[in-house]
């Protein structure tokens, strides 16, 4: 006697449980804590805190400037990359994109040190120019996951579209403002989402070039170290509305899968 | 021709910008000098601290087994959610697949600091216990094995399987045998996707992971903020012997890509 019986469907179940318990319920608790206090009451005194402090307030802001900065000096230069390895004859083509692609899988703190050795030897001491530190920082770090994405969608563009294009009378210039490069804005989107979220909230970065705690992920980081769970969940909560609005701005059906994309 | 060398040189000064830093470190993993910039003797010296001092061993065998044990658990519990919930009713389906994607959106240091509170701070469970580390890392992984495994399970021929269940094969056996055979490129390829995501986790680990427990990313970032050039040095060495690794691993899977293409356009 089969007391259970077996079906592919069952075979969600423990996924579906396992999500819950540990993707959902960490989610909720985290919107409790954030609006309670030491003794379980009810406030939203966390939130005022966070909105009225002069410095969580400005690494907010610094945190957006970083990430906008950091992502349009990704996209500037990974679109052109992205645009040449794709459009490009060289037989060589995938292993030119294979070297852009590799540090990817190289452990990020590694190369933020060697990052870090080389940009001492020319600058002496990173904290005399952080802004401009913090962006090449990330760009090191996440350009791979810019260019990916962007030459995934122009290796896949008809080339007939083009091919017509120039046979309307377009010039090479406005076949590609008219035709690649609005084809070309679903990769662009997904880098974006790619690198400017990241941007926002790795602070190791920051941390390892210059010992800057000026970025919102690491007031996380501040709060956990000082054990105050409630202020730390508040934090997260706004990064999480964050990553909620950026997602929902920017369509969230796109393919987020890119983090590993060279992979499958 | 002009173009060509505009191309050349923006697609070079790139590549120099990526590889550079990790290079020039490489060239003074081999000397004794304790700063870049200074030259100094050819010396093997690092290397011997790397693999000889016991707290650098215990870190990178911890952080590979840490890999291997999360990456495990999340390509089984992945993969049987993907079988799942392509044959669920669209309600369980879409609940599974929008709930698989929060950790993917998410930024790391929330899921870190989420699952951290829920575990730790409410039910209680000692971070000594490797269990909140664990768990961390296969929420962080498993929702990938679940996107790489499903297109597969979409692309597959359902045909074959009530062939197999008219043929008499039990639910399990022809799950066995002829569903798991058809998806195994989406398994392995998640499989591979979950080792490099928890080699390179830092958020995860440092809100998760026991005191005395340190992973390369953990055990690097505080090493810059140290002092200790000994350390700092061997590390050097570490960043070139992984840097070689990934190249080897990438030129491997690479050049086995391209014998199955052939062989594929072959036949």
């Amino acid at each position: 006697m089969h007391i259970f019986r077996f079906s592919r469907k069952s075979l969600g179940i423990p996924y579906a449980l396992y999500l819950a318990l540990f993707v959902v319920a960490p989610l909720l608790v985290l919107i409790y804590y954030a609006f309670t206090n030491g003794q379980g009451q009810f406030t939203t005194n966390n939130m005022t805190n966070f909105f009225t402090d002069p410095n969580t307030l400005g690494t907010l802001c610094y945190s957006f400037a970083i990430a906008i900065v950091t992502t349009l000096v990704c996209l500037l230069l990974a679109y052109p990359i992205a645009y040449i390895l794709a459009t490009s004859q060289l037989k060589a083509k995938s292993v030119i994109l294979m070297l852009f692609i590799l540090p990817m899988w190289i452990n990020f703190s590694l190369r933020i040190t060697a990052l870090k050795e080389v940009l001492t030897v020319l600058e002496g001491n990173l904290a005399n120019h952080p802004f401009f530190n913090s962006v090449i920082g990330m760009t090191y770090d996440f350009l791979p996951f810019m260019i990916l994405p962007i030459y995934t969608t122009i290796s896949k563009l008809d080339h007939a579209l083009l091919e017509a294009a120039r046979d309307l009378g377009a010039g090479e210039l406005q076949a590609f403002l008219k035709v690649t490069l609005p084809l070309s804005v679903p990769g662009i989107v997904s880098g974006i989402s790619m690198v400017f979220l990241p941007a926002m909230t790795n602070y190791v970065v920051l941390d390892m070039l210059y010992n800057s705690t000026y970025i919102m992920g690491s007031l996380i980081g501040s709060y956990f170290s000082a054990y105050n769970w409630h202020g730390g969940s508040m934090i997260a909560l706004i990064l999480l509305a964050i990553i909620c609005l950026f997602t929902l701005l920017i369509g969230g059906e796109e393919d987020t899968n890119v983090r590993g994309g060279a992979l499958l | 021709m002009m173009k060509k060398l505009a191309k050349g040189i923006l697609l070079g000064a790139v590549l120099l910008f990526l590889y550079l830093p990790i290079l020039i470190l490489a060239v003074y993993s081999f000397t004794n000098a304790t700063n870049i910039g200074v030259i100094r003797g050819f010396s093997f010296h690092n290397y011997v601290t790397l693999f000889t001092t016991p707290e650098l061993i215990q870190m990178i065998l911890g952080t590979l087994t840490l890999a291997i044990v999360s990456a495990l658990l999340a390509t089984i519990l992945g993969t049987m959610g993907a079988i799942g919930a392509f044959y669920s009713k669209k309600g369980m389906a879409s609940a599974i697949s929008t709930m698989n994607q929060v950790p993917v959106v998410n930024a790391d240091v929330v899921t870190g600091f989420s699952i951290c509170i829920l575990l730790v701070v409410v039910f209680g469970v000692s971070k000594d216990t490797y269990i909140p580390l664990v768990i961390g890392h296969v929420t962080l992984c498993a929702p990938f094995v679940y996107l790489s495994v499903m297109p597969k399970i979409k692309q597959m021929d359902s045909s074959i399987y009530e062939a197999a269940l008219d043929l008499g094969a039990t639910p399990f056996t022809a799950l066995w045998k002829i569903v798991i055979p058809q998806i195994i490129p989406g398994i392995v390829s998640g499989f591979g996707l979950a080792i490099t995501l928890s080699l390179d986790d830092y958020f995860i680990a440092t809100y998760t992971k026991p005191a005395t427990f340190d992973t390369i990313s953990t055990y690097v970032v505080n090493a810059t903020k140290g002092a200790q050039t000994t350390i700092k040095t061997a590390l050097w060495a570490l960043s070139t012997v992984i840097f070689l690794v990934v190249v080897l691993i990438v030129t491997l899977v690479n050049v086995q890509a391209g014998k199955a293409e052939t062989e594929r356009s072959v036949l």
